[in-house]
C-alpha cells in the first residue's frame, strides 16, 4: 500500500492561528501517527478521509487521487472509500447495532430492512462477536462492543484504508490490551492498511510499523 | 346553538391542521437551511422569520390584506388564476400557518444544531448521500425536537384570533373558527355558548401541550452513546 500525503492548510479561530503542514509517503501497512493532543493528528486523518479540505497539497493512496489541489481533484467522502474510526466511534443512537453495522450497505435515502439477514452483515456481526446483541442499541453496549460495532460498520465496505482515531482512549485501561492486541491481530487477517493516531507509547510497538511524530502541525519520521 | 359550536370547532381543526402541515414542510425546511448556513445575514434572516412571534397578530392580518387583498400586490395576480384569499378559510389558514411558523422554526433549528456533527460525518464517510445523511441521521435524530415544535404550533393556531379575523372576516361557517366565535358569543352576551367554546378550546390545547410536554425533554434521550 503506498500513502502520500502532501498538504498545507491555515486554521484561523478568534485571534490564535494554526499551520498544518503535513508531508509523509510510506509503504507500510502499519502506520501509526503519534504526538500530543492538538498537533495536528486528528486534522490529517480528516483531510484524508475529505472532512477537511486542505488549503493546497496532494493526497494518493494507492493509485487513486482523492485530493489534488494543482488538478482541482478533490473527492466527497463518499467516494474515496476510506474507513475512519472516530474516538468516540460515532455509532448512531437511534439504530440498533445491525442496523449501525448495514448503515453504509444502502447510500440512498432509507436504511436497510431487515439488516440482520444481510449475509455480510451477519459475517462482521459473528466474527465481533455481536450477534447476540443485533438488535440493541449502542448505548446498551459495554466500550469494547461498541468499538467492535464502528469496526464492523466500517468493515463491511471493503475499505481501501482504516483510519482509527486514538482508537483506545474511550476504553478502560484493563480493556485498552486487549483490544490492542485484537486490533493488531484483525489488521494482520485482513491485510487491510491502517493508519492509527495515538499519543500512547504503547501502541507504537504493538501497531507501528512506520511511526510518524506530528508536533505543532509539523511532522517527522521516527521511526 | 349547539351544531354552530361544532361547525367552528370543525373549522378550527381543518384551519390548524392545515396550517400545521405547512409549518411541518416549511418550518423543518427553514429551520435546516438555518442551522447549516454560514453567513452574516443569518441573524437578519432568523429575527425577520421570528417576527410573527412578536408581533400584535393584527399587524400580521393588516399586512397580509395589504399583500393578498384584491388590491394587493398578490392579490391581484392570484385573482387572475381565481384565487381568493380575503374572507376565505384557505385565508385563516395562511393567518394560522404565519403565526405559528416560529414556534416550529425555533424548536426544529434547535434540533437540528443539537444534532453531532460528527454523526453526519461518520455517515458521509460510509458513503451515504447528502440526502441520506438528512433523511437517516439528521431528521430521526432531531425529530422529537421537531414534533414538539408542530405540537406546539398546532396549538398557536388553534387558538389564532387577530390575524384570522382581518384576513377570513368572520363568517359563521366558514371563516368563523372557535375563538372568532368565542368573541362573538361574548360581544352578543351568549354566555352559555362562550363558556361551551372557551372550554373546548381550553382542553384541546392542554391536550396538545401535555403530548408536547412529553416528546420535549427527551428529545436527547438516546444520545448518550
Amino acid at each position: 500500500m503506498t500513502i502520500e500525503i502532501s498538504i498545507r492548510k491555515h486554521m484561523q479561530a478568534d485571534d490564535r492561528g494554526f499551520d498544518l503542514d503535513i508531508a509523509l509517503s510510506t509503504e507500510s501497512n502499519r502506520v501509526v501517527l503519534y504526538g500530543p493532543s492538538g498537533a495536528g493528528k486528528s486534522l490529517t486523518l480528516r483531510a484524508i478521509a475529505g472532512l477537511l479540505t486542505p488549503d493546497e497539497g496532494v493526497i494518493r493512496l494507492k493509485q487513486h487521487t482523492l485530493f489534488d489541489s494543482a488538478a482541482a481533484i478533490c473527492l466527497p467522502p463518499q467516494q474515496r472509500k476510506v474507513a475512519y474510526l472516530f474516538q468516540d466511534y460515532a455509532l448512531f443512537p437511534h439504530l440498533t447495532v445491525a442496523q449501525n453495522v448495514a448503515f453504509g450497505l444502502r447510500s440512498g435515502c432509507t436504511n436497510m430492512r431487515r439488516p440482520h439477514e444481510h449475509p455480510a452483515v451477519q459475517k462482521w456481526l459473528a466474527s465481533f462477536e455481536l450477534t447476540t446483541t443485533a438488535n440493541s442499541y449502542p448505548h446498551q453496549l459495554s466500550g469494547g462492543q461498541r468499538q467492535r460495532v464502528a469496526l464492523a460498520r466500517a468493515l463491511v465496505l471493503e475499505p481501501d484504508i482504516l483510519l482509527l482515531d486514538e482508537p483506545f482512549s474511550a476504553l478502560d485501561l484493563s480493556l485498552r490490551e486487549k483490544m490492542r492486541y485484537e486490533l493488531s491481530e484483525l489488521q494482520r487477517r485482513l491485510n487491510v492498511p491502517m493508519m492509527v493516531i495515538t499519543h500512547d507509547p504503547a501502541d507504537l510497538t504493538l501497531l507501528g510499523d512506520d511511526i510518524f511524530e506530528i508536533r505543532d502541525g509539523s511532522i517527522s519520521r521516527a521511526k | 346553538m349547539n351544531s354552530g359550536v361544532w361547525v367552528a370547532l370543525s373549522l378550527s381543526l381543518k384551519v390548524a391542521g392545515w396550517a400545521t402541515l405547512l409549518n411541518m414542510v416549511l418550518g423543518v425546511a427553514a429551520a435546516y437551511g438555518l442551522s447549516r448556513w454560514r453567513s452574516p445575514a443569518r441573524d437578519l434572516v432568523d429575527a425577520v422569520l421570528t417576527l410573527p412571534l412578536v408581533l400584535p397578530p393584527t399587524v400580521l392580518g393588516y399586512y397580509l390584506l395589504v399583500l393578498l387583498g384584491r388590491r394587493g400586490v398578490f392579490g391581484a395576480w392570484l385573482e387572475k388564476w381565481g384565487i381568493e384569499l380575503v374572507f376565505t378559510w384557505q385565508g385563516a389558514v395562511i393567518a394560522a400557518t404565519i403565526v405559528a411558523f416560529p414556534l416550529v422554526l425555533k424548536s426544529a433549528r434547535a434540533a437540528f444544531e443539537n444534532v453531532d456533527a460528527q454523526l453526519e460525518n461518520a455517515a458521509r464517510v460510509l458513503g451515504v448521500s447528502e440526502a441520506g445523511v438528512f433523511f437517516r441521521v439528521t431528521l430521526p435524530l432531531a425529530s422529537k425536537g421537531i414534533i414538539a415544535g408542530v405540537l406546539l404550533a398546532f396549538a398557536r393556531a388553534l387558538g389564532e384570533f387577530g390575524a384570522t379575523l382581518m384576513i377570513a372576516g368572520n363568517l359563521p361557517g366558514r371563516t368563523q373558527t372557535l375563538s372568532v366565535a368565542i368573541y362573538e358569543a361574548v360581544q352578543a352576551g351568549d354566555d352559555q355558548t362562550a363558556n361551551l367554546l372557551v372550554l373546548i378550546t381550553s382542553a384541546t390545547c392542554i391536550v396538545v401541550l401535555l403530548i408536547a410536554g412529553r416528546l420535549l425533554p427527551k428529545s436527547q434521550r438516546r444520545r448518550n452513546t
